[in-house]
């Protein structure tokens, strides 16, 4: 069988970081797996701006973003195949992937990176009543017909769900002459960010109805109208509240799913909150020599966070297939409590941990003027006081290594507090 | 004198703005907690502007169409007229991300750039 040091799953942003990571700290034999038939993931479809911010001190866009690692990787000279499918991971690391050159091959890794990025909610996933018409589609998929493929997806549309890539889609479909009659959201907050509600809705007087819902799909072949209700604390729709709105498109944003198949066959332990892998500190999940990064660990909204958690993982990878650090018997546990989803990492393994580790989480609701606690084994350690919180927008805290002088913690809790 | 309400977008916490301008011209931005959000009022009344994106047909690359974007922002009320300037537009590989696409688009004198980088077949 033949063997590589590092394999690196999907050759979107976080696989692109993490292999030009592992390549810089030192890992010669890395390979990067792709599906698709080019490099860079899901950026290739967002043409729009608002990408890198963080990291380039730029608003760029999406192909260009991810054109900056993928050239990158073709500079370090990091071998990749494209249109390869991988099959199985194992949970001794043994890679099977398919193309048509090869046919099925199965390799040996010293170290994976799980990099398969995450898909949407489909419609089945939602429950929606009604016929299943045409005109119905994932708000990304619309993005990808219309962006890459340059087919046009409806004239009138009604959009459900006012995540980012439904409110993105909602100015594109406009600009290029689509009515946008209403986005409509379950919750009574929008889960995308401002910006996005102002540049997108506002800017074109798109309506964004919250604590609404579709009811029911009308039409047999083509969608041809929508019933909205307006839904009650308990997300159910309230009788009486139904409106009908004309449209021969419909588009959901409904939210976006880890895609952890391969990692569900490797035997690494799924977090049933984010979806995603449980990881320590460096990102290992519980199969050794196994990491994850970018929206197959938790689905990020700002790309600059998977580059650079992504070169943490890369980084831990070599590290790893050079035997170094070794993880120690000692585990802290991350818990999210009170008002806070989840985290990443779920736990700390401090006998071999980096100065100071960033813990990313997500917050339940909307949160305004409340502090960020965290304690060590119930004793608070840290109180932070946050002007808002949402749960479209990612959080994050740091522990430090010296903060374990005391001694090690057990269990180390984050909530929201008054 | 006019008055505007506006969510200030230039960090999370999304300060309520209104923004009055006098009939002199004179701008005065309240609810907002710092100075940036002050700037943004008083930019979103008097010359808001905005980046285009959007793709246009491409002959004899690997993919049908290329995304474009406008080099800088250009003033909000020109968007449409950009539009219709793009759809027009077809760009044959190879074509180099930064390649100017339009000059000038719509007169605003920002030109309207590819996004990436496509070889010839
Ligand atoms: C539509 C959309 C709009 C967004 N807009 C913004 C924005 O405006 N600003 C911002 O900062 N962020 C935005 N984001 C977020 C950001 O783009 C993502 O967080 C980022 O692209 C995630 O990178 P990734 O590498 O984890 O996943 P992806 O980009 O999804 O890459 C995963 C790759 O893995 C490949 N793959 C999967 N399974 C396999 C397999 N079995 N074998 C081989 N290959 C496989 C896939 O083909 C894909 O190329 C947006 C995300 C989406 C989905
Ligand atoms: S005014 Fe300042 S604090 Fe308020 S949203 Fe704008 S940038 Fe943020």
């Amino acid at each position: 069988m033949n063997r590589h040091d590092i394999i690196i799953i999907g050759g979107g942003p976080a696989g692109l970081a993490a292999a030009a990571a592992a390549r810089e700290a030192g890992v010669e034999d890395v390979l990067i797996l792709e599906r698709d038939v080019r490099l860079g993931g899901i950026l290739n479809q967002c043409i729009h701006n608002g990408f890198g911010l963080h990291t380039f001190g730029q608003e760029l866009t999406g192909p260009e973003y991810a054109e900056r690692y993928a050239d990158k990787v073709e500079e370090l000279h990091i071998p990749y195949k494209l249109k390869t499918i991988v099959a199985d991971v194992s949970a001794d690391r043994i890679v099977t992937y398919v193309n048509a050159e090869e046919g099925v091959q199965t390799v040996q890794a010293g170290a994976i990176v799980l990099a398969m990025g995450c898909r949407e909610r489909p419609r089945g996933a939602l429950g929606l009543p009604g016929y299943r018409p045409a005109g119905i589609y994932t708000a990304g998929t619309a993005q990808r017909l219309m962006n890459v493929e340059g087919y046009s997806v409806g004239k009138k549309v009604f959009i459900l769900g006012s995540g980012d890539i439904g409110l993105i889609m909602a100015r594109r479909l406009t600009l290029e002459g689509a009515q946008v009659c209403c986005v409509a959201e379950l919750m009574p907050y929008s889960g995308g960010l401002n910006r996005n509600i102002v540049q997108c809705l506002n800017d074109f007087n798109i309506p964004l109805r919250l604590s609404h819902t579709v009811t029911r799909i009308h039409g047999k072949r083509r969608v041809e109208g929508v019933t909205v209700s307006e839904v009650d604390e308990n997300r159910r729709p309230i009788p009486g509240t139904e409106e009908f709105y004309e449209c021969d498109t419909l588009l959901l944003s409904c939210g976006l799913l880890p895609e952890n198949e391969l990692s569900r066959a490797a035997g690494v332990k799924l977090d049933r909150v984010t979806g995603g892998p449980v990881v320590d500190d460096k990102l290992m999940s519980s199969v050794p020599g196994v990491f994850a990064c970018g929206n197959v660990l938790h689905v990020h909204d700002l790309v600059d966070y998977v580059s650079e958690e992504a070169e943490r993982a890369g980084r831990q990878a070599a590290e790893y297939v050079r035997g170094g650090g070794g993880d120690g018997e000692t585990v802290v546990t991350l818990e999210a409590a009170g008002g806070v989803r989840y985290t990443v990492p779920q736990f700390i393994r401090p006998d071999n941990m980096a100065d100071s580790v960033t813990v990313r989480f997500r917050v339940s609701d909307v949160f305004r003027d409340r502090s960020v606690a965290v304690y060590y084994d119930g004793v608070r350690v840290s109180k932070r006081k946050k002007r808002i919180m949402a749960p479209g927008e990612m959080e994050q805290i740091t522990i430090r290594k010296d903060g374990f002088k005391a001694g090690i913690p057990k269990k180390i809790t984050v909530c929201v507090e008054d | 004198m006019k008055s505007y309400q506006l969510t200030c977008i230039q960090c999370p916490i999304g300060c309520a703005l209104t923004v009055t301008v006098g009939d002199g011209g004179e701008v005065t931005v309240t609810g907002n907690t710092c100075p940036r959000g002050a700037a943004y009022g008083e930019k979103e009344v008097t010359h808001p502007s905005r980046t285009v994106t959007s793709t246009v047909p491409l002959e004899g690359g690997a993919l049908p169409r290329l995304p474009v974007r406008t080099r800088t922002d250009v003033p909000k009320e020109k968007i449409f007229d950009i539009m219709a300037q793009i759809k027009k537009t077809a760009v044959k590989a190879p074509v180099r991300s930064g390649d100017t696409v339009i000059e000038n688009a719509a007169g605003t004198g920002v030109d309207v750039i590819a996004t990436k980088t496509v070889p010839a077949e």
